[in-house]
């Protein structure tokens, strides 16, 4: 499924970050934003999850089957949002168990055990939150992601608070169990949307607007090594520089 | 070993230095009774001192429940309703404003001189910090929580059940642990104003009899009481929230 979102506007403060964008998001495939902080990125994430309430953003959304995208978003954030009361099982359950009023069905706990399965977890599905570190408790927020299986992506920075063997450990994670999904990724980091994405974008100025694609190719994840990456990465650091004034 | 001894100590070491004063101030018994003559009264009296005490102890935890499921509902009223809110919230703080033990007359009038007065003592003393420790707690869910939800497609009802009440455990326990000190003194005074039974007209009985020694004693089996509720509370507060302990830990252990 497609999804294009229309002369999308964001004010700030009687300011206009900006106004008249339009984002096309193709199907199956990656799509990253990169910006510097306070050009909207997230608001503009927020618009497509429903839960852009602070922000004065206005956009039309249309999918390419018709229908509203509300409730066909799948949102993961950078904090992992697990909530500290509920094992790891029922954090990956935590759709099923907020949306239907009978507790889950044998099937979706066996689909959690192997999400938490497939992220490296699956032996710890009955510990707490607060007995991982911060890897492990973003690995849960992948599997709880995948849980959802919705027709979109939408991930806001999601592996920017780790370190740096971490974020690619989960960078690699995340290609492999969301290859032929619809996602839209934000970030500033120029290589984790090398390495992650089908396409990207750059979102800058004032008022903002996004730039011409830029397709990398290969499959990813694309190592970090790659002569082509690394020097995309240069390119899109130069550009993101520019705009610092 | 050193964390068992160390109450046993400060508790000796209080009583030797209540003895020494006795023995300094060469005080007769009548106006200060030295720790061991109150504990021979406490032997002696036992059982009137405790049938005492199950009065004031039911008065008690009477009040600390109904004051707490009081103040939960009403928590949760301020919370869902927002109309409610604005109307409601003025007229809390304003009823602060007069002191509860101002009250204690008018109680005695209305609920006459038996245990509902005392409890009804016990439940205005308790309700106000519940309610504010119980709203605090359900309006500071993390905001992050909340959208998850609303992506994750919760209704109100499940936000509220799900998310923002177990969220708001940790405050509530917090509220029951101050409920749980204060309401003996709710309690006390009810007896102290008008009252038949309990330890507190046993107090004031004693006192004006003389009976200074059956005054401590009665004194001391309300501050055992008090200490083992207190106890209680706190253990049941952390059984609420188990997970709070662990993450403590992890907090100082650090992140990956």
């Amino acid at each position: 499924m497609e999804i294009r979102i229309e002369q999308a506007s964001l004010h700030w403060q009687q300011h206009c970050v900006f106004t008249d964008l339009n984002l096309t998001l193709p199907a199956g495939q990656w799509t990253s934003i990169l910006g510097q902080s306070g050009v909207g990125k997230s608001s503009l994430l927020q618009l497509l999850c429903g839960i852009a309430d602070d922000a004065d953003i206005r956009g039309r959304i249309q999918c390419s089957d018709g229908r509203p995208l509300e409730g066909r978003v799948a949102w993961m954030a950078q904090q992992d949002l697990l909530l500290p009361w509920l094992s790891l099982r029922d954090n990956v359950l935590l759709a099923a168990r907020l949306t239907q009023s009978r507790s889950a069905s044998t099937e979706q706990r066996e689909l959690a055990l192997y999400l938490l399965q497939q992220v490296g977890l699956g032996e710890r599905a009955d510990a707490l939150p607060a007995q991982l570190s911060g890897g492990q408790r973003q690995r849960v927020a992948l599997a709880r992601t995948l849980f959802q299986d919705k027709p979109l992506v939408c991930m806001d920075e999601p592996f920017s608070a780790l370190d740096a063997i971490n974020r690619l450990k989960l960078q690699d994670l995340a290609a492999e169990l969301l290859a032929d999904r619809t996602v839209l990724m934000i970030t500033h980091d120029p290589l984790e949307a090398l390495r992650l994405s089908n396409r990207i974008l750059v979102l800058q100025g004032s008022p903002a607007s996004l730039s011409a694609p830029l397709l990398p190719a290969g499959a990813t994840p694309r190592p970090v090594s790659d002569p082509q990456v690394l020097q995309q990465q240069a390119q899109l650091l130069t550009l993101l520089a520019e705009t610092v004034t | 070993m050193m964390r068992w001894l160390r109450p046993v100590i400060i508790t000796l070491g209080l009583m030797l230095l209540w003895q020494l004063i006795v023995w300094l101030t060469d005080a007769p018994h009548f106006i200060l009774p030295g720790p061991l003559r109150v504990l021979e009264t406490l032997i002696a009296q036992f059982p009137l001192l405790m049938k005492h005490a199950g009065i004031t102890l039911a008065e008690i935890l009477l009040g600390l429940l109904l004051g707490t499921l009081l103040g939960l509902i009403s928590a949760l009223s301020l919370v869902t309703w927002g109309g409610l809110r604005r109307w409601l919230m003025p007229v809390l703080v304003v009823s602060q404003a007069i002191p509860v033990f101002a009250l204690a007359p008018v109680l005695m009038l209305w609920l006459g001189y038996g245990m509902a007065s005392k409890v009804a003592m016990a439940t205005l003393i308790i309700y106000f910090p519940v309610t504010a420790a119980c709203f605090d707690g359900l309006r500071q869910t993390p905001t992050g929580y909340l959208q998850l939800a609303r992506t994750l497609g919760a209704n109100r009802r499940a936000q509220l059940l799900q998310i923002r009440l177990p969220a708001a455990l940790p405050a509530f326990g917090s509220g029951l642990r101050v409920a749980a000190s204060v309401a003996p003194i709710g309690a006390v005074v009810g007896e102290w104003v008008g009252s038949s039974t309990g330890l507190g007209y046993l107090m004031l009985n004693a006192n004006a009899r003389m009976q200074v020694d059956l005054m401590f004693a009665a004194l001391m089996v309300l501050a055992v009481m008090a200490l083992a509720l207190y106890f209680s509370v706190n253990l049941i507060a952390r059984r609420l929230t188990p997970w709070l302990q662990e993450s403590t830990s992890s907090t100082t252990r650090g992140d990956s």
